[in-house]
């Protein structure tokens, strides 16, 4: 049924439609809205049969969720930002453990200096954790992917992290095609655990691994994100099938096999390429998109097949590894090592800056002029760091950079007066 | 019928051991009165052959509590386990030593995932299973702090046990925050001014457990396991969040003979530093009276992470020693 609801309480629905059986969560902008949209459908008795609690700690959330699915729970929670990191060690132990369980991170850049803000900092802060981890780009995906991402937890008995900007989406009301009860219970049929914490029959989890058994153990983990590749692509075919609709899957090519410029991206940002390109292409311009679904797994022979014609790459990403560079850019490096390409990576609309369309453009036709350097700041005031790597060379005590760069800028509550 | 079965006596001779105390010996008892350990229905929750150190306390602690647990509850019993000795002696991949369903995640998470556990019960209208968390001081005190203060809040039915060994012993005997005052530790040597773990630091969980005013609250000791079970079994019966802070001697960390650690955790609650007590919603509602206070010296001497304290030169830490030892006599009405 169509309805005009925000990107929270959409996936807010989505999650009930899964028949969760535990919800722990911990505030944190911009997620909130999902976990209190969850809250309100429990306590009214709409989602039934769950356990919903408001618990201390984000780094609590997550090893509720691990006592809850070693107990055999469906079990579902969501944070962003700061939140991640704080329940990191939880994160890395969940996916250790091999438990399913399924989080929305509303993405979000990650402090200091803090920032509410969307980028995808938080995403990439997990990309080892070993979780599975998708993208969407609406809100109808987003909707999708998480019914998505339960059966393939539970499939690989494997945590799923469904990542959706925050703001952009989150917050962003459409119209969203909600899926009925029996659609969802068709598609996913209730949780088998792997392995469980059961009286009658006792076992032991989260023993301890030594040298012997450690590479097995790990490797085991590696190999069970491979085979996640198939299993994601059978899992959208399946879905498209009961919902007619196409969702998910490791990777969406607008245009990318034929075109002579390929931006490669993952997020809500496909939204406003698709429209730059469409109007480039309309003007004979080849240029196309490839949107990754999959970070983790991360669909490497997939790119490589849909880039087979390109000449020229633009790896876009909202995050990059500070004293390196994009992180996404020197994944797909290695992913299209063998094809002669030119690849340039841009990094855009950290910590909530605007992506312009105009913007875009201009990195579009630097590119086709030759023009684009290896790496690109998307819109960066060069004179504002000019200005503090002076001070800084002026001045021992020149204080901190980025109250400093407010000043600069002019932004009136960081100006010494107040 | 097994060798082992036939070649056992039809008739036990009675020992009586412990002599020179005023604990009964089990088998004087009548049998209702016995512990768990003396049935052959106990149901060896950890199992022999873990790796534990001889005279681990805990590992002693541990048995008896998780075979009261189990008895309590006709054998439905979860258990989850912080990093630290427990969780290491206990699961050398690829063995364990615990036939009830045992799960370990993190150091400082333990409450959080019983947690988890039980609300996964609640949401099955499980009511016949119950859980049960287990910590070292360490894992409870310190890094786990902020998990178990949030299943106090939320009165989440969970038994939560915490080994207090009195430090960090799993990574090499470090301070922890129930770490008494005076004793030498890794990180607290006694050099300098002030030798050994400094004074007026710390928590005392059972205190800050019953501030959260959870149904129940209790200190027990490994010499008493009768008084241990009981408890145990008594905060099986109650619902909602229960603490119960075992002391157990540790002779790697304490410095202490192994076959000294039931004599030790005695002398430990004779001389007033282990005050047994119960508590329900936050109230005091029953202490374990000293019938013959020994001087804080006696328990300390046995004790190599004591031994600067007994120094005419450290005569202050002694006394602030046998100061904490009068006023949790006074604060838990131990006389
Ligand atoms: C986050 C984290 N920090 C530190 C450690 C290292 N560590 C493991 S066990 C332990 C000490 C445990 O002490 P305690 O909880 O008192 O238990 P004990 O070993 O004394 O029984 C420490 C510091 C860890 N595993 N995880
Ligand atoms: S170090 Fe102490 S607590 Fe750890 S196993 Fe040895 S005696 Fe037990
Ligand atoms: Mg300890």
């Amino acid at each position: 049924m169509l309805h005009q609801i925000s990107g929270s309480i959409a996936v807010a629905k989505a999650i009930a439609l899964c028949r969760p059986q535990v919800i722990p969560c911990y505030p944190i902008t911009p997620q909130t809205h999902i976990v209190e949209h969850l809250s309100t459908l429990v306590k009214s008795g709409q989602l039934q049969n769950c356990a919903y609690e408001n618990v201390d700690s984000e780094f609590s959330s997550m090893s509720f969720c691990i006592g809850a699915s070693a107990a055999g729970a469906r079990t579902y929670t969501a944070t962003a930002s700061q939140g991640l990191l704080y329940m990191m060690e939880a994160v890395y132990n969940a996916s250790g453990l091999a438990l399913p369980i399924v989080m929305t991170l509303g993405n979000r850049s990650i402090g200091a200096p803090i920032n509410i803000w969307n980028d995808h900092s938080d995403a990439m802060s997990a990309r080892d954790a070993g979780w599975i981890q998708l993208f969407v780009e609406s809100n109808q995906q987003a909707v999708d992917v998480h019914i998505q991402a339960f059966k393939l937890a539970e499939a690989l008995s494997l945590p799923v992290m469904v990542n959706m900007d925050g703001f952009i989406l989150t917050h962003a009301i459409t119209r969203v095609d909600m899926p009925d009860q029996q659609q969802v219970d068709e598609f996913l049929p209730p949780f088998v655990p792997r392995q469980q914490l059961d009286t009658a029959a006792p076992l032991s989890i989260g023993a301890m691994v030594g040298p012997d058994a450690f590479t097995e153990v790990r490797y085991l983990a590696h190999h069970k994100q491979k085979e996640a590749l198939s299993i994601i692509e059978q899992q959208a075919e399946e879905f498209a099938e009961i919902f007619g609709r196409d969702s998910g899957g490791l990777v969406k090519s607008y245009d990318a096999e034929e075109a002579e410029l390929v931006i490669v991206t993952m997020g809500s940002v496909v939204g406003t390429l698709q429209e730059l390109v469409a109007e480039l292409r309309a003007q004979g311009q080849s240029v196309g998109i490839l949107s990754l679904r999959s970070f983790r797994p991360f669909p490497a022979l997939a790119i490589c097949r849909l880039l087979q014609n390109a000449k020229q790459l633009i790896v876009f990403e909202k995050s990059f590894a500070v004293g390196m560079g994009g992180i996404l850019a020197s994944e797909v490096h290695m992913a299209v090592q063998s094809h002669k390409l030119q690849i340039h990576s841009v990094i855009g609309g950290l910590g909530g800056r605007t992506i312009s369309k105009k913007s875009l453009h201009r990195m579009i036709e630097q590119a086709f002029n030759g023009t684009l350097a290896a790496e690109v700041f998307l819109d960066l005031d060069e004179a504002t760091v000019e200005a503090e790597l002076q001070r800084q060379q002026d001045d021992q005590t020149s204080g901190p950079a980025a109250e400093n760069i407010l000043r600069d800028m002019g932004v009136v509550s960081a100006s010494k007066t107040h | 019928m097994s060798k082992c079965e036939q070649d056992m006596p039809t008739e036990q001779k009675v020992k009586f051991y412990q002599t020179g105390t005023f604990t009964v010996g089990n088998r004087l008892l009548d049998e209702e009165f016995r512990t768990v350990q003396a049935t052959q229905e106990r149901s060896n929750s950890i199992d022999s052959g873990h790796r534990a150190c001889q005279g681990c306390g805990q590992a002693l602690g541990a048995r008896y509590a998780l075979d009261a647990a189990m008895r309590a509850t006709d054998n439905h019993i979860i258990a989850a386990n912080a990093t630290g000795c427990l969780e290491v002696f206990t699961t050398p991949y690829p063995e364990t030593a615990w036939s009830i369903p045992w799960i370990h995640s993190l150091f400082g998470n333990a409450a959080a995932v019983v947690s988890g556990i039980a609300a996964r019960l609640k949401a099955e209208g499980d009511t016949q299973t119950r859980v049960v968390a287990q910590g070292g001081d360490g894992g409870t005190t310190d890094i786990g702090l902020g998990c178990l203060s949030g299943m106090f809040d939320r009165n989440d039915d969970v038994l939560y046990i915490c080994y207090d060994n009195g430090g960090y012993m799993n990574t090499g005997v470090q301070r922890s925050s129930a770490t008494p005052g005076g004793a030498r530790t890794a990180t607290t040597m006694p050099v300098g001014e002030h030798p050994g773990s400094s004074f007026n630091t710390g928590k005392f969980l059972p205190s800050i457990a019953m501030a959260h005013e959870i149904p129940y609250v209790a200190t027990a000791s490994v010499h008493d396991l009768h008084d241990l079970e009981r408890k145990v079994e008594k905060a099986m019966s109650f619902r909602g969040s229960r603490y119960i802070h075992i002391n157990v001697p540790c002779p790697l960390g304490w410095g202490s003979e192994p076959a000294l650690t039931i004599k030790l955790a005695r002398m430990g609650v004779e001389c007033g530093l282990v005050p047994l007590f119960e508590a329900e919603s936050g109230e005091l509602t029953a202490s374990t009276k000293i019938r013959y206070q020994i001087p804080v010296e006696d328990y300390l001497k046995l004790q190599r992470r004591f031994s600067h304290v007994l120094k005419p030169a450290n005569s202050d830490e002694l006394e602030a020693i046998r100061a904490l030892a009068q006023k949790n006599i006074r604060r838990f009405n131990l006389r």
